[in-house]
Formats: structure tokens, C-alpha cells, sequence
């Protein structure tokens, strides 16, 4: 049953919970309509909130740990940019091509890695994000070292390219907001279901009859084919690649995300992307103290909304029962 | 009438690492059957359930209405087997409904048949009817444990096997549930009972085994049993 405006408004716990998305969605469409430098701000956030949605079906829905969601990222920018600035390929035969080689490359690193469970796990995706890291830089006839990859045309289907800031976001606001309602489409569905019960217990899940090993397997594709995704977005909107974009910091910077947002839920991504995609630009003036101020309100947040922003409506006071 | 076997356990053996924790467990329920299995803490009770349903590391064959089933738990699922683990397993951020969907996992989506389904759970459990939009994990234990049960019955199974129902709860709880139990079984389901608290399996069932050190050591008639003493002497054979 759908809300009705006057009930949200009513309940506290309702609209606290819906104001972290509003204010999301509000820097956005103040990034489309006032353009500058914030266009550029909001235009990494939502490619990091596309990111972070594949990222929460893996470790939020699932249960499962990954640090090496940016191989699947260096996956898809390399695939755009080499198909696209060195073949001449269109930017969206190069996107399909790249989200297809992550998924036989999560398919196959996924069959033996995700039979590790835990600290085993982490550690097992964490090789796979250097060692793509580090293909990145070695295999310098293809990626170019670490000089990379420049010349990466923008995005565009035929003649028509989204050459301007402005556009380029608005694309780019679509994209996230097709993410974010796979990734709700999904948690509704059967799939969906059987990756949070396997994320409660993986005994109970197979006693239901879920086969726990296909359904990990499944959710580590689809969160790869997201990092592809992200990662052919930010090529073709940088214009360049080299493997310091795909970097670790890039999985630093999304589970910060994913937790400051909210783990587990559809807007957390979209919230957290924004959020600390916006936090430096906000302490920018404090300068020297820009990275202690920025480090403590992430643990402010953390220690003030566990559940991540996206959960505030949590923290309101219940309202009591009428009598 | 005799009926037949719809559970055949035999040298059904479980080890957790160097630990054997079952030892050659033998064991035959009959169609329509309510069994218990007893014994004390750490006897094996736990493990034959696991080893059954196909989540322990297991020796040996376990039959399924003639049929020899895989070490799989989804097969043992699809072919109608339903757990009901120790400590519930209910999954607790989702809400009663979508845990009650999960039960009937193995059917797809929703449709008449899983309405059905539903219809009858929440005719037995109708606490869990008003609830079915609260997230589970905010019930109290006899609530869940009744979603436990619920989700279990939503796959439809003809053998149910229930590991524990009454640990953490109040009697009066407890004897609500293993009712509705009875009531299901003279409906004509399977029932297999682990309990630790003996005298409330003996009132339902209609035979029960004593596990003791990883080994089933007793089979009993409960009418048998009229004391402590009597059990005792089983447990402790």
C-alpha cells in the first residue's frame, strides 16, 4: 500500500526517513540547473552511486565481502577506452562489451574464490583488485602504463554526443536512478529474498532449498556487471584512464560510501555518493584541517546512524499507539 | 495399519573435524508418523537432523519414501523434507511475509497454490497474521518460533523435522506450538521431534529414539515411560 503525503507528513519517523534521499536528489537537480563546478562534484558521485549499488547487492543484500569490485571497474574502463579511442568502436558497443567481459571474468574468479568465506573472502578479492591493478600497469601495449589512456571520446549514440557538463549529468542522473530501481526491483524479487536469507544464514537458507553457492555466484556477477558500468561511465566523462583511477582508493572510497549511505538499503548509495562526494568541497576552506574535520564527521555519522544515513528515519522517536 | 517408510536412516555417521559426533544411526519413520528423537545436550540430535537434511559432513543413506536422497539440502527440500532448526533460523531483518515466501522458495512465485499455503499457516499461527508486516526479528521467541514453524509449512512438506522448538521459550508457548504440531500430524504429516525436554516429545509422539554419545542407543515406546527413572535409564545406558 502506497503512503499518502499527509501520513509521512504526520509520522516523523516517515519523513526524517525520506529526507536523506530528498536532499540527494535536491543536490542533484541544483548541480543540473545551476551548472560549474558542481556539475563535476555530482557527476563522480552518481558514477560512484552506480558503483555502490552493484557493491550493496554483493556486501549489503548478500552478506558477502568484496575489495575487489575495482577490478570489474578497471574491466569496463579499459574495455571502453581501448574499443573506443583505439578501435573506433561506439561508446555503447564498448560499454555492452566491457559489462560482458566482466561477467566471464566474475564468473570465472567467482566459482573458486567465493567458496572462501569471511576474512578468507576479503582477502581473496582484495588479490584480484591488485592483480587487475596491476595488469593495468604492466600491460602497457594495450593500457598504456601508467600514462594510460587519453582520447576517450564522450558519450553518445551515432553523431549525436553528450559533449555538454550539463547533459552528461542528466544522463548520468537517469543511469543512477535505473540502478537504484534495479537494485529495489531486485531485493523485492525471489532472488532477492534468497540473498538476504543467505546473508542470515546460509544453513537456513539451503535447508529452504537456495542453492547458497549459484546465488552468491549470481550476485557477484551482477554487482560486476555495475562496476563495469561505473567504470566505462567514468572514462568516457574524464575522457582518460590510467590505473590509478581504479586503484584502491576506488574500493576505499565506495565502502565509505556504502556504510555512510546505509548498507543493505536501495538509497543508501545514492546518499552516500553524494554525501562524501560533497564532504571534501564542504571543508575545502578549512584547509590543513580539511582531512581531520572530514575523518571525524565520518565517525560522527557512523557512531550516530550505525545503519548509515539512509536509516535516520530509525533514529526518530516511535510514535505511540493510539488508545 | 502399518504404513510405509517414509524415512530410512542407516549408518547415517557425522564427524566435525577429528570429532565424530554420529555413529552408525539407524532409523525408520512410517508415513504419518510423530517420532521424537531424545537425549541429552551434545548427545547427536542435532547433528543426525543435519546429517538427514543433507548440511552436515555425513557417512551412510538416508531414504526418502524408497528413494535414496542426495547430499544436497535443496533436493532434500524438492523432495519434501522441511527443517525446522535449533534457534529458529528465521532470517530477521525481513518482515514475517517475505520469511513465510521463503518458505515456499522451491514452488517460484506466488500463485493459487502459494495462497493456499499461506491461507493455512496463518489459519494455524493467526498471531503471525496481524503481523506480517513487522519485520521478524522484532517478535518475541515464541512468535518466531511460530514463523519458524509457519515457514517450514509453506513448502508444503510431507516430512517436517523440528530441531529444538521449545529451547527459550515459556511452557505455555511451547505447548501451543507442539499442539499445532499434533494437530498437523493427524492431518496426515510426518513429524520428527528432537527435544531435550523428554516428557513434553513423549506426550505427542508415537515412538521415540534416545540418542546418546553420537549413537542412537534406545528405541522406546513412550506409553513405557512413566518416570523420570524410566528415561533416565535409557539416557544413560
Amino acid at each position: 500500500m502506497a503512503t499518502s503525503p499527509a501520513t509521512i507528513l504526520r509520522n516523523p519517523r516517515q519523513w526524517l526517513g525520506q529526507l536523506p534521499l530528498a536532499f540527494a536528489v535536491a543536490v542533484v537537480a541544483y548541480a543540473i540547473i545551476d551548472g560549474g563546478y558542481i556539475v563535476t562534484v555530482v557527476g563522480f558521485a552518481l558514477i560512484y552511486a552506480v558503483f555502490v549499488a552493484g557493491l550493496n547487492i554483493f556486501m549489503g543484500y548478500a552478506g558477502q565481502t568484496s575489495f575487489g569490485q575495482n577490478a570489474f571497474a578497471a574491466i569496463g574502463g579499459y574495455a571502453s577506452a581501448v574499443l573506443t579511442a583505439t578501435y573506433g568502436w561506439p561508446p555503447l558497443a564498448g560499454i555492452v562489451a566491457g559489462m560482458a567481459g566482466a561477467v566471464v571474468c566474475a564468473l570465472l574468479i567467482g566459482m573458486p574464490t567465493l567458496r572462501l568465506k569471511g576474512h578468507y573472502l576479503a582477502m581473496g578479492t582484495l588479490a584480484i583488485g591488485l592483480i587487475v591493478y596491476e595488469i593495468a600497469v604492466e600491460w602497457q601495449s594495450v593500457t598504456n602504463g601508467y600514462m594510460g589512456i587519453s582520447g576517450i571520446p564522450p558519450l553518445g549514440i551515432g553523431s549525436w554526443e553528450l559533449e555538454s557538463d550539463r547533459a552528461q549529468l542528466i544522463f548520468l542522473a537517469i543511469v543512477t536512478a535505473l540502478s537504484l530501481w534495479a537494485t529495489w526491483r531486485l531485493r523485492q524479487s525471489r532472488f532477492g529474498r534468497a540473498l538476504v536469507a543467505l546473508s542470515g544464514s546460509e544453513d537456513a537458507a539451503r535447508a529452504l532449498g537456495i542453492n547458497v553457492g549459484r546465488t552468491k555466484l549470481i550476485a557477484f556477477v551482477i554487482s560486476a556487471m555495475f562496476a563495469s558500468l561505473a567504470g566505462s561511465l567514468l572514462v568516457h566523462i574524464v575522457g582518460f584512464i590510467s590505473p590509478e583511477m581504479i586503484g584502491m582508493n576506488m574500493v576505499i572510497l565506495a565502502f565509505t560510501m556504502l556504510y555512510v549511505g546505509g548498507i543493505g538499503t536501495t538509497t543508501g548509495p545514492l546518499i552516500g555518493a553524494v554525501v562524501i562526494g560533497l564532504l571534501p568541497e564542504v571543508f575545502r576552506g578549512l584547509k590543513d584541517y580539511q582531512d581531520l574535520v572530514y575523518g571525524t564527521a565520518l565517525i560522527l555519522i557512523l557512531i550516530y546512524a550505525p545503519g548509515g544515513i539512509a536509516s535516520l528515519g530509525r533514529l526518530a522517536p516511535k510514535r505511540r499507539a493510539a488508545r | 495399519m502399518t504404513t510405509a517408510p517414509i524415512l530410512e536412516v542407516r549408518g547415517l555417521s557425522a564427524r566435525y573435524g577429528e570429532v565424530v559426533a554420529l555413529r552408525d544411526a539407524e532409523l525408520t519413520m512410517r508415513e504419518g508418523e510423530f517420532v521424537a528423537v531424545l537425549g541429552p545436550n551434545g548427545a547427536g540430535k542435532s547433528t543426525l537432523m543435519r546429517s538427514i537434511i543433507g548440511l552436515a559432513n555425513a557417512t551412510g543413506t538416508v531414504r526418502f519414501r524408497g528413494a535414496a536422497l542426495k547430499r544436497d539440502p535443496a533436493a532434500v527440500a524438492a523432495a519434501g523434507i522441511a527443517l525446522v532448526p535449533e534457534g529458529r533460523g528465521i532470517f530477521g531483518p525481513m518482515s514475517v511475509a517475505e520469511n513465510l515466501q521463503l518458505g515456499a522458495y522451491m514452488i517460484g512465485g506466488r500463485g493459487p497454490d502459494y495462497e493456499r499455503r499461506l491461507a493455512r499457516v496463518l489459519h494455524l499461527f493467526p498471531r503471525l497474521k496481524e503481523r506480517l508486516d513487522q519485520v521478524a526479528g522484532s517478535m518475541s521467541g515464541g512468535e518466531q518460533q511460530m514463523l519458524a514453524v509457519g515457514r517450514a509449512l509453506m513448502a508444503d512438506p510431507k516430512l517436517i523435522l523440528l530441531d529444538e522448538p521449545s529451547l527459550g521459550l515459556a511452557p505455555k508457548v511451547t505447548a501451543e506450538i507442539l499442539e499445532s504440531l499434533a494437530l498437523l500430524n493427524r492431518e496426515g504429516l510426518s513429524v520428527l521431534l528432537v527435544e531435550q525436554k523428554a516428557p513434553l516429545a513423549l506426550k505427542l509422539a508415537g515412538r521415540a529414539y534416545v540418542v546418546s554419545n553420537g549413537r542412537i542407543s534406545a528405541e522406546i515406546d513412550p506409553k513405557e515411560i512413566t518416570s523420570h527413572g524410566d528415561l533416565a535409564r535409557y539416557y544413560f545406558a
